[in-house]
Order: C-alpha cells, then structure tokens, then sequence
C-alpha cells in the first residue's frame, strides 16, 4: 500500500512540474512582456513612472532573461506562496484569489456529492428493474443531460426563475451576509444561492454516473455468485447491496479522474452565467485585460486542484480494491 | 437416344455469381437496423445542408439591421388562413408588428398584429450573391413579398438583425468548426497514436504520459489563456483557423488514444504476421493492411468526437474569448443572451442553444451507431 501511494504521488509531482511549467507558458503567451504593459497601464492613467521601481521589478521576475530563467523565478515564488503581482487589482494574486478559489472549491464539493447521492439511487434502480419505466426515464434524461451544455441549463434555469418567480438568480450570497462571519443564517444564505450552480454542475456527471453504474451493475448481477445468494434465501435487497454494487462502484471511484478536470471545467462556465465568486470570472476577466499572473496563477491552482483531487480518488480506490493495490506497485 | 447435356459454358454464365457485399455495405445494413441512429442521421445531414446553402436558405445577410425592429418578436410562418367568408385559404405569410409602449418601463415593444398579414413567397428574386462563395445566384428560398416589410420569423436581436439568418450562418460556422477540428485531430491522433501502437517502446510510454497529462487538464481554462493570447487584430478567418488548432491541441489525444488501441491489437494477429514474413514494408502492412481493417472504428470515433468540438467552440464563444464578433456562430449569438433581463424580454435569443442540444443530441446517437455498425462482432 505505501509502495503503491508513494508511486502515486511521485507521478503527481511530475505532472504538478508539467502543470507549473503549461501555466507559466500561458503567462508568457500574450505578446509584450508584464512590465511593458504595466508601465503603458501607468502611463496611460497620467501616474509617474519611477525608473528605480521599474528596474527592481525587473530584476525580480527576470525579465529580458531566458525562459528557464523567468520560469524558475516564478516557481520558486509560486512554492513559497508568492504568486506575483496582478497589475490590474495592484495587489499580491494571492490575496485575490484565494477566497474565489475556496468558493469554487465548495461548489465543486457539493456537485460531487450530489452527483453521488442523485446517481448511486437511480443507477441502481435502473440496473435491477431493466427496461422499466423508470429506467427508460432515466436513460432519457441521461442522454439529454449529457447533450445540455451546462452554460445553457444556467441560463435556462436563469430564465424561468425570472419568469415564474421574478427573482434574479446569481452570486453565492445576500449582500447583507458577503462579509458576515460563518453562522448559521449564513449557511442557510449560501444553501438557498448555492443550490442552483450545484444543480447545473452535476447534471452532466449525475448522467455519466449513471450510465457507468447501470452497465457495471448489469454486469455484476448476470454472474453466479448472485444466483447462488439468491438460492440461498438471502433477502432481494441484500443480493443486490452487498456484493454486486460495492463491485460496480469501483470503476465509478475510477471515474472521478475524468469527471473532475470535466467539474472544474464547467465551473468556470457555470459561475460567469450565474455571476458566482468564483475563480470562474475572475480568470475571465484577467484573461481579456491580460492581467497574466493573475490569469497563470488561477489556471496553475485549477489544475493543481484537479491533480490533486484525482490522486485522492485513486487512492480511494486502492483503499476500496485489494487488485489494484497488489496489481501495480 | 440423344443425350441431352447442359452446355457447361452458358450455365455458369447463367447463374449469377452471389454479389459480394462490400465491407461498407455491411455495416450500413447493420446501422440501419438502429433505427435512432438512422433518424439522427437525417437530422444531423439536414443541419451540414442547412451550413452548405447558407446563402440560399438564410432570408436576409446576417449583418443586416434595421433600427426599426430592435428585439421584434418572432412572427411565425403560418400557411393556413381563416379569412372573413368563413373559408380556410392556403398561402404563407406572417403576422405584420405594431408598437406598444411598455406601461411599466416606458419603453417601445413591439407586438404580433393579427390584423396585419404580409404575404411570403417562396424562391424570391434578391440582390445577387455567391452561394458557397463561388456559385452566383440570385434568389432565396424566401421571402416577404413587398421587401420593405419586416420578416422575422424567429424574432430579431438587439440591432434588429435577422435571428433566422443568423442562425443559418452560425450553423455553418459552428457546424464547419466542429469538422475541422475533428479532421485536424484525427490528423494528430493517426500519426502520433499510429506510431506509439506500432513501434511501442519509449515513444509509446511517452505518448501515452503526455495523453494522460493533457487529460487530466480541466479543459476550458487551458483553452481560455490560449485563445485569450490570440492577437485582436487578427481577421475572422486566422481567428477561424487559430481556434480551431487550440481546440485540436486538447482533441487528438482521445483520438491518439483510439488508434494506439486498435494498432496495439492488430499487431499481433495473424494477417500483419503474414505480411511481415511476406516482406512487406511497415508502409505498406500499416496502409494497405492495418489502417483498412480499423477505419469504420475510426470514422465512428471521429464522429463521437464532433459533439465535443461543437460544444468547446459554443462555450469559447459565449465567453467571449473564441471567435469574435462579424463571425456569426452559435457561441456568438449565445454571447447575446447572457443578460438575464434581456433573455427576459427576447427569449427567443436561446434558438442557438436548442440547435446546439439538438445536433450534439444527433451526432451522439449517430456516432452510436456507427460504433455499434462497426463492431463485426456485433450483434
């Protein structure tokens, strides 16, 4: 088991290097370098600008140095928390963000356990009542969940809120608990906001999981040993809970590798329709005014995020399935 | 006593050798019998013929405005008319547009008047123009007849342009772009995953790290600091082709992961061993042997992939960061109705997104089948 999470996160750590090394490339991309933007935005606003300061900043990204140089700069920045300075807000990104990144964070959470709980039910009951109603329904509506982008289920969802309730759906929060403290009332605020992005960003993957789990489990449930539970007298619940389903959850652990790089995707999406906190439009925003640490710093944390939540799940897995942790090393 | 004998010769000649049924033909006959499938055929070449006679079908330029009908309500195409002696009578037309003056928010809307009915006549003469850029025509499927009325039959936007014209060219673009990503992918996935599957070794294991890397990528920030680092002052046709690399540069690998599958399995059967000790080239086992025998696979994963082009490119769009604004494609119509209160007084500014579910609804189903067709040991 050590062998196998130590090799786990070695490989994470390499791909965490791609990672910095792709978002520090996006930073460079945008033609003009920061500073010379930097002092256009300055000129171009009336301020002075003071050569020593130019220089200083100069000198600590590395500017006019080769890549590697730059890059390196950037990274051993980035490892001590530093993530730079975004032009734009003319603040450190960290202190920018890293309320945004805990939102996008909780949304996501929630999608997955939603996910979970919505598709573990349905799935199971569409694999042990095959060809059902039921699971005509479900096979339906998972084919268009899947065909919905989820932009537009927001702004579908956007839509009929205005016109049956005349409320204005968006944001995580009433402006009278944006900087309140958590408490109760609060929690009950971000539920009632909250549950609408959660909605959207789980219908695509409640769709996914379910079609996985209803083909695994039909699997599973044609093979003896259920057969030989069933003569045996054991309850129609028991035969089908305790062996058949714990084994066709395990490629449904394993699909949260793809589901989460899918997740943070759509929340991007998701939360500039529906106007969320969210690392979402902040990247946006950065990316059009090309404000790039800002714009590497959230697109390097997505990723991470994503690397990091897809070593957990397969982890999780191992924990779950004796044949993966003996089967590679 | 005469013998009476068949001449051999004419028999033979007689009796028809049983036609082979070709690779192609089998799997149409399999594909047929899924009839979704055979249904969302038609509905996704209906659309591809829409983007081909863009020009033809759309009744407008989608360009064109006209200050006079900002946010005009859809007007319908009605065939069927009840006129005052109590007869049902048969001709197309639309329903002509008053002016309201919104009580509450003082504004001028405008309102479907029954009263009004402007005929529409089908293949109407029109300002020349070139179908498909190059054939010159000079008419339309339709339009009203006095050009001076307004014809909106599914509403019009912001600046009073056309929805339906839009619409007909933004299918073009939307549906062109999801084809030529796909083909630039599957130019990517062949020869990259064609490599790693047939020579294996470190290329392989490289090939397939660099897979799993990008995949494991959340896809639209990626694609949002790529398309974002595209030059403004670009024209529509290089922003064209740029999004359409950022879009490939993420689509090969499940394309590459396909291939690689499919040479990894067919290496080792025995008609590749044959060719080999027959001392054919790599070239030529790989074209003449290999790529034969997995293409229906390939056509149906390529299909599989469109969807996902189609739906990267409309949310690039939306954003604001794919194609911009003279390129009319269903993400840019969508970019209008992001405002909630504008959806709320045009709500027919959603048609984009209705196609958009459609066609990835059809080219789903299609690619289904065509995998299910493809598969010879298949049902």
């Amino acid at each position: 088991m050590t062998g196998f999470i130590t090799h786990r996160i070695i490989a994470m750590l390499l791909t965490l290097v791609a990672v910095s090394i792709v978002a520090f490339a996006i930073i460079q991309l945008p033609p003009g370098d920061y500073l010379t933007s930097y002092i256009a935005a300055l000129s171009s606003t009336g301020d002075q600008v003071d050569p020593r300061v130019i220089e200083n900043l100069r000198r600590q990204y590395g500017l006019g140095e080769p890549f590697y140089v730059q890059y390196w700069k950037w990274v051993t920045g980035v490892v001590r928390g530093d993530f730079g300075h975004s032009f734009e807000w003319k603040r450190p990104v960290w202190e920018l963000i890293w309320g945004r990144l805990g939102n996008s964070l909780m949304i996501e959470g929630m999608a997955v356990m939603v996910m979970w709980l919505v598709a573990l039910p349905i799935g199971i009951y569409a694999a042990v009542r095959k060809y059902s109603l039921g699971d005509y329904l479900a096979t339906i509506g998972g084919f268009v969940g899947l065909a919905i982008p989820n932009f537009l289920f927001a702004l579908i969802l956007m839509y009929l809120a205005y016109i049956w309730f005349g409320t204005t759906m968006g944001g995580l929060f009433s402006p009278e608990f944006e900087n309140a403290r958590w408490s109760l009332p609060r929690i009950w605020d971000f539920l009632s906001h909250a549950w609408a992005p959660v909605l959207v960003l789980a219908m695509a993957g409640t769709a996914e999981l379910i079609r996985i789990l209803r083909a695994n489990l039909l699997d599973e449930l044609q093979k003896p040993y259920v057969t030989t539970a069933r003569a045996k007298g054991l309850p129609e619940w028991k035969v089908v809970l305790k062996y058949p389903v714990r084994l066709a959850l395990n490629p449904l652990i394993s699909t949260i590798g793809w589901l989460l790089p899918a997740l943070v995707s759509g929340s991007v999406i998701v939360s500039v329709v529906l106007n969320l906190p969210t690392a979402g439009p902040m990247l946006l925003r950065s990316l059009t005014t090309q404000d790039m640490y800002l714009a590497g710093a959230i697109i390097l944390l997505l990723s991470v995020l994503t690397v990091i939540g897809t070593v957990i799940s397969d982890i999780l897995l191992a924990l779950i399935d004796p044949r993966i942790r003996y089967g590679s090393k | 006593m005469a013998v009476e004998t068949m001449p051999i010769a004419t028999a033979s000649a007689a009796i028809p050798r049983p036609r082979r049924e070709s690779q192609f033909g089998l799997m149409w006959r399999r594909f047929r019998r899924h009839k979704l499938a055979v249904v969302s055929l038609w509905v996704a070449g209906l659309f591809y013929l829409v983007a081909l006679l863009a020009e033809f079908l759309a009744p407008v330029e989608p360009s064109a405005y006209s200050a006079r009908f900002t946010y005009a309500p859809p007007q319908g195409l009605h065939f069927l008319h009840h006129n005052e002696d109590g007869n049902w009578q048969f001709g197309p037309y639309v329903y002509g547009y008053k002016t309201e003056i919104d009580p509450v928010a003082l504004r001028r809307t405008f309102v479907i008047d029954e009263a009004v009915r402007l005929p529409v006549s089908f293949l109407v003469e029109s300002k020349p123009y070139r179908l498909m850029g190059f054939i010159p025509m000079s008419v339309k499927l339709m339009g009203v007849e006095n050009p001076r009325d307004p014809f909106y039959i599914l509403g019009a936007d912001r600046l009073g342009r056309d929805m339906l014209s839009r619409l007909i060219h933004g299918t073009r673009i939307s549906l062109s772009i999801g084809v030529a990503g796909v083909t630039l992918s599957l130019f990517f996935g062949i020869v990259i995953g064609g490599f790693a599957g047939y020579y294996g070794g470190w290329f392989d294991s490289a090939v397939m790290r660099v897979i799993e890397f990008i995949r494991s990528m959340p896809t639209i920030p990626l694609w949002l600091g790529l398309a974002a680092a595209l030059p403004r002052d670009w024209s529509a046709l290089q922003t064209y082709f740029a999004i359409t690399i950022i879009l490939s540069l993420i689509g090969w690998t499940e394309l590459a992961r396909v291939v690689r599958g499919r040479f990894l399995s067919l290496r080792t059967e025995d008609f590749v061993t044959a060719a080999q000790l027959d001392g054919a080239s790599d070239w030529r086992i790989i074209t003449r042997h290999m790529v034969p025998s997995f293409m229906s696979h390939i056509i149906a994963a390529a299909t599989l992939a469109i969807p996902g082009m189609i739906l990267a490119e409309t949310a690039l769009s939306f954003l604001g960061l794919g194609l911009q604004a003279p390129i009319v494609s269903w993400g840019t119509l969508l970019q209008d109705a992001q405002n909630i209160r504008t959806l709320a007084t045009a709500p027919w500014l959603l048609a984009p997104g209705l196609c958009v579910v459609v066609v990835i609804l059809a080219m789903n189903f299609f690619g289904d089948g065509l995998r299910d067709a493809a598969d010879p040991h298949g049902r």
